[in-house]
Protein backbone atom coordinates (compact mmCIF):
# COMPACT_ATOMS: atom_id res chain seq x y z
CA UNK A 1 0.00 0.00 0.00
CA UNK A 2 1.02 3.19 -0.44
CA UNK A 3 0.37 6.92 0.84
CA UNK A 4 1.28 10.14 0.26
CA UNK A 5 0.26 12.87 3.06
CA UNK A 6 1.54 15.44 5.13
CA UNK A 7 0.46 13.99 8.76
CA UNK A 8 2.21 11.63 11.00
CA UNK A 9 1.96 8.09 11.20
CA UNK A 10 2.16 5.71 14.20
CA UNK A 11 4.82 2.99 13.63
CA UNK A 12 3.41 0.69 15.83
CA UNK A 13 0.01 0.73 14.70
CA UNK A 14 0.94 0.62 11.25
CA UNK A 15 3.30 -2.20 11.30
CA UNK A 16 0.56 -4.37 13.35
CA UNK A 17 -1.95 -3.67 10.56
CA UNK A 18 0.40 -5.54 8.10
CA UNK A 19 0.37 -8.90 10.45
CA UNK A 20 -2.85 -8.83 12.44
CA UNK A 21 -4.33 -12.10 11.12
CA UNK A 22 -2.01 -12.97 8.40
CA UNK A 23 -0.15 -16.25 9.97
CA UNK A 24 1.57 -16.91 7.27
CA UNK A 25 4.20 -13.72 7.63
CA UNK A 26 7.14 -15.06 9.37
CA UNK A 27 9.63 -11.53 8.99
CA UNK A 28 8.64 -7.85 9.07
CA UNK A 29 11.07 -5.41 8.22
CA UNK A 30 10.99 -1.90 8.43
CA UNK A 31 13.09 1.52 7.47
CA UNK A 32 12.42 4.59 9.08
CA UNK A 33 13.48 7.88 7.55
CA UNK A 34 13.86 11.25 9.65
CA UNK A 35 14.78 14.93 9.76
CA UNK A 36 18.19 15.49 11.25
CA UNK A 37 19.14 18.42 12.93
CA UNK A 38 22.55 19.14 10.94
CA UNK A 39 23.24 19.57 7.98
CA UNK A 40 26.65 20.67 6.57
CA UNK A 41 27.87 21.90 10.04
CA UNK A 42 25.06 23.90 10.11
CA UNK A 43 22.12 24.12 12.54
CA UNK A 44 18.44 22.73 10.62
CA UNK A 45 15.53 24.21 11.91
CA UNK A 46 13.07 22.65 9.20
CA UNK A 47 13.07 20.75 6.03
CA UNK A 48 10.15 21.12 3.60
CA UNK A 49 9.19 18.59 1.39
CA UNK A 50 7.81 19.50 -2.79
CA UNK A 51 6.05 16.88 -4.84
CA UNK A 52 4.77 16.20 -7.70
CA UNK A 53 0.92 15.25 -7.04
CA UNK A 54 -0.24 12.13 -9.07
CA UNK A 55 3.29 11.07 -10.01
CA UNK A 56 4.58 10.47 -6.83
CA UNK A 57 1.76 7.98 -6.27
CA UNK A 58 2.24 6.55 -9.79
CA UNK A 59 6.25 6.27 -9.16
CA UNK A 60 5.51 4.35 -5.24
CA UNK A 61 2.78 2.23 -7.15
CA UNK A 62 5.59 0.88 -9.46
CA UNK A 63 8.26 0.67 -7.07
CA UNK A 64 6.09 -1.31 -5.10
CA UNK A 65 5.48 -3.77 -7.72
CA UNK A 66 8.71 -3.88 -8.87
CA UNK A 67 9.41 -5.11 -5.16
CA UNK A 68 6.26 -7.89 -5.37
CA UNK A 69 7.92 -9.14 -8.49
CA UNK A 70 11.22 -9.44 -7.24
CA UNK A 71 10.54 -11.31 -3.92
CA UNK A 72 8.08 -13.44 -2.55
CA UNK A 73 6.30 -10.69 -0.39
CA UNK A 74 2.87 -11.14 1.60
CA UNK A 75 3.01 -7.24 1.75
CA UNK A 76 4.77 -3.77 0.83
CA UNK A 77 3.94 -0.57 3.04
CA UNK A 78 5.67 2.90 2.19
CA UNK A 79 4.26 5.91 3.82
CA UNK A 80 5.94 9.46 2.77
CA UNK A 81 5.43 12.64 4.20
CA UNK A 82 5.33 16.29 2.54
CA UNK A 83 5.85 19.68 3.65
CA UNK A 84 7.22 21.52 6.65
CA UNK A 85 9.05 18.63 9.40
CA UNK A 86 10.97 19.58 12.02
CA UNK A 87 14.04 17.80 13.22
CA UNK A 88 13.25 14.34 15.02
CA UNK A 89 9.77 13.83 12.62
CA UNK A 90 9.48 11.33 10.44
CA UNK A 91 9.68 11.42 7.05
CA UNK A 92 9.29 7.80 5.64
CA UNK A 93 7.98 4.40 6.09
CA UNK A 94 8.78 1.57 4.56
CA UNK A 95 7.74 -2.18 5.66
CA UNK A 96 7.69 -5.01 3.84
CA UNK A 97 6.22 -8.74 5.12
CA UNK A 98 7.02 -11.75 3.59
CA UNK A 99 7.27 -15.70 5.22
CA UNK A 100 10.96 -15.13 5.49
CA UNK A 101 13.47 -13.13 6.70
CA UNK A 102 15.68 -12.37 4.09
CA UNK A 103 13.14 -11.56 1.38
CA UNK A 104 11.96 -8.89 4.16
CA UNK A 105 15.01 -7.22 4.41
CA UNK A 106 16.18 -7.29 1.24
CA UNK A 107 13.32 -5.73 -0.08
CA UNK A 108 12.53 -3.09 2.69
CA UNK A 109 16.82 -2.31 1.73
CA UNK A 110 15.66 -2.17 -1.99
CA UNK A 111 12.19 0.01 -1.44
CA UNK A 112 14.28 2.59 0.10
CA UNK A 113 17.19 2.46 -2.08
CA UNK A 114 14.93 3.24 -5.17
CA UNK A 115 12.79 5.95 -3.41
CA UNK A 116 15.68 8.30 -3.21
CA UNK A 117 16.56 8.34 -6.69
CA UNK A 118 13.13 7.71 -8.12
CA UNK A 119 10.32 9.20 -6.33
CA UNK A 120 9.89 12.56 -7.10
CA UNK A 121 10.00 14.72 -4.02
CA UNK A 122 12.77 17.66 -3.25
CA UNK A 123 13.84 18.47 -0.16
CA UNK A 124 14.85 22.17 1.55
CA UNK A 125 16.81 22.74 4.41
CA UNK A 126 16.16 26.15 6.80
CA UNK A 127 18.97 27.18 8.64
CA UNK A 128 20.22 30.17 9.79
CA UNK A 129 21.55 31.13 6.70
CA UNK A 130 18.62 30.68 4.75
CA UNK A 131 17.10 27.85 3.02
CA UNK A 132 19.42 26.10 1.09
CA UNK A 133 18.01 22.85 -1.38
CA UNK A 134 19.13 18.93 -0.73
CA UNK A 135 21.68 17.83 -3.31
CA UNK A 136 21.02 14.49 -4.71
CA UNK A 137 24.21 12.17 -3.82
CA UNK A 138 25.79 10.52 -6.03
CA UNK A 139 26.29 7.49 -3.82
CA UNK A 140 22.41 7.36 -3.19
CA UNK A 141 22.49 6.88 -7.34
CA UNK A 142 24.86 4.23 -7.01
CA UNK A 143 23.00 2.50 -4.71
CA UNK A 144 19.80 2.57 -6.37
CA UNK A 145 21.99 1.10 -9.27
CA UNK A 146 23.01 -1.52 -7.61
CA UNK A 147 19.68 -3.42 -7.78
CA UNK A 148 19.73 -3.16 -11.59
CA UNK A 149 22.91 -5.37 -11.95
CA UNK A 150 22.38 -7.74 -8.92
CA UNK A 151 20.08 -10.46 -9.15
CA UNK A 152 17.81 -11.90 -6.27
CA UNK B 1 1.18 22.39 -23.40
CA UNK B 2 1.23 22.27 -19.68
CA UNK B 3 4.67 22.76 -17.94
CA UNK B 4 4.94 21.95 -13.97
CA UNK B 5 8.15 23.35 -12.40
CA UNK B 6 9.47 21.63 -8.98
CA UNK B 7 12.46 22.38 -6.92
CA UNK B 8 14.88 24.75 -7.40
CA UNK B 9 13.63 24.99 -11.42
CA UNK B 10 10.53 26.38 -9.83
CA UNK B 11 12.30 28.23 -7.35
CA UNK B 12 14.28 29.66 -10.12
CA UNK B 13 11.95 30.36 -12.65
CA UNK B 14 9.47 31.76 -10.00
CA UNK B 15 6.23 29.57 -11.11
CA UNK B 16 4.45 26.39 -10.55
CA UNK B 17 3.30 25.88 -13.88
CA UNK B 18 2.44 27.63 -16.85
CA UNK B 19 0.06 27.00 -20.29
CA UNK B 20 2.76 27.45 -23.07
CA UNK B 21 1.64 28.02 -27.09
CA UNK B 22 4.29 25.58 -28.73
CA UNK B 23 6.47 27.01 -31.81
CA UNK B 24 5.79 23.98 -34.15
CA UNK B 25 10.07 23.47 -34.85
CA UNK B 26 9.99 22.08 -30.87
CA UNK B 27 9.81 18.57 -31.44
CA UNK B 28 11.71 17.37 -28.07
CA UNK B 29 12.45 17.88 -24.89
CA UNK B 30 15.94 19.61 -25.33
CA UNK B 31 14.43 22.57 -28.06
CA UNK B 32 11.95 23.04 -25.62
CA UNK B 33 14.27 24.10 -22.88
CA UNK B 34 16.18 26.19 -25.55
CA UNK B 35 13.16 27.51 -26.38
CA UNK B 36 12.58 28.67 -22.41
CA UNK B 37 16.34 29.36 -21.98
CA UNK B 38 16.11 32.20 -24.30
CA UNK B 39 13.12 33.97 -22.21
CA UNK B 40 16.30 35.06 -19.92
CA UNK B 41 16.12 36.04 -16.46
CA UNK B 42 15.12 32.95 -13.95
CA UNK B 43 14.37 30.71 -17.04
CA UNK B 44 18.31 31.11 -17.89
CA UNK B 45 19.37 30.61 -14.84
CA UNK B 46 16.96 27.51 -14.06
CA UNK B 47 18.71 25.64 -16.94
CA UNK B 48 21.91 26.91 -17.20
CA UNK B 49 23.27 23.06 -15.96
CA UNK B 50 21.54 21.03 -18.42
CA UNK B 51 23.12 17.71 -16.60
CA UNK B 52 21.01 18.51 -13.46
CA UNK B 53 17.56 18.61 -16.05
CA UNK B 54 15.46 15.76 -15.24
CA UNK B 55 12.26 15.84 -16.92
CA UNK B 56 8.95 13.74 -17.08
CA UNK B 57 5.84 13.81 -19.82
CA UNK B 58 2.66 13.00 -18.77
CA UNK B 59 4.21 11.70 -15.23
CA UNK B 60 6.49 9.40 -17.15
CA UNK B 61 10.38 9.98 -16.28
CA UNK B 62 12.31 10.21 -19.43
CA UNK B 63 14.90 11.76 -21.12
CA UNK B 64 16.02 15.06 -22.90
CA UNK B 65 16.03 13.83 -26.35
CA UNK B 66 12.20 12.24 -25.86
CA UNK B 67 9.12 13.59 -28.21
CA UNK B 68 7.28 16.55 -26.72
CA UNK B 69 3.53 16.92 -28.39
CA UNK B 70 1.08 20.36 -27.94
CA UNK B 71 -1.41 18.18 -25.58
CA UNK B 72 1.66 17.20 -23.42
CA UNK B 73 2.08 17.91 -19.68
CA UNK B 74 5.93 18.67 -19.44
CA UNK B 75 7.50 18.71 -15.93
CA UNK B 76 10.86 19.88 -15.28
CA UNK B 77 13.24 19.68 -12.03
CA UNK B 78 16.46 18.88 -10.38
CA UNK B 79 17.37 15.11 -9.60
CA UNK B 80 14.91 13.42 -6.96
CA UNK B 81 15.81 13.78 -3.20
CA UNK B 82 13.19 11.01 -1.58
CA UNK B 83 12.91 8.55 1.16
Amino acid sequence: MIRVQEEDFDVGIELSKMTDEHFGIGAQSCFIGLVRDMANQEHISAMTLEHYPGMTEKQLRKIEKEANQRWPLNDVLIIHRFGKLQPGDRIVLVATTSAHRRAAIESCHFLIDWLKTKAPFWKVESSLSGDSWVEAQDNDEREAKKWETENT
Amino acid sequence: MQLLYFGWVRARIGKVQETVNLPTHIKDVSALIKWLKKRGGGYHEAFQNLNLIRVAINQEITTLDARVDPDDEVALFPPMTGG
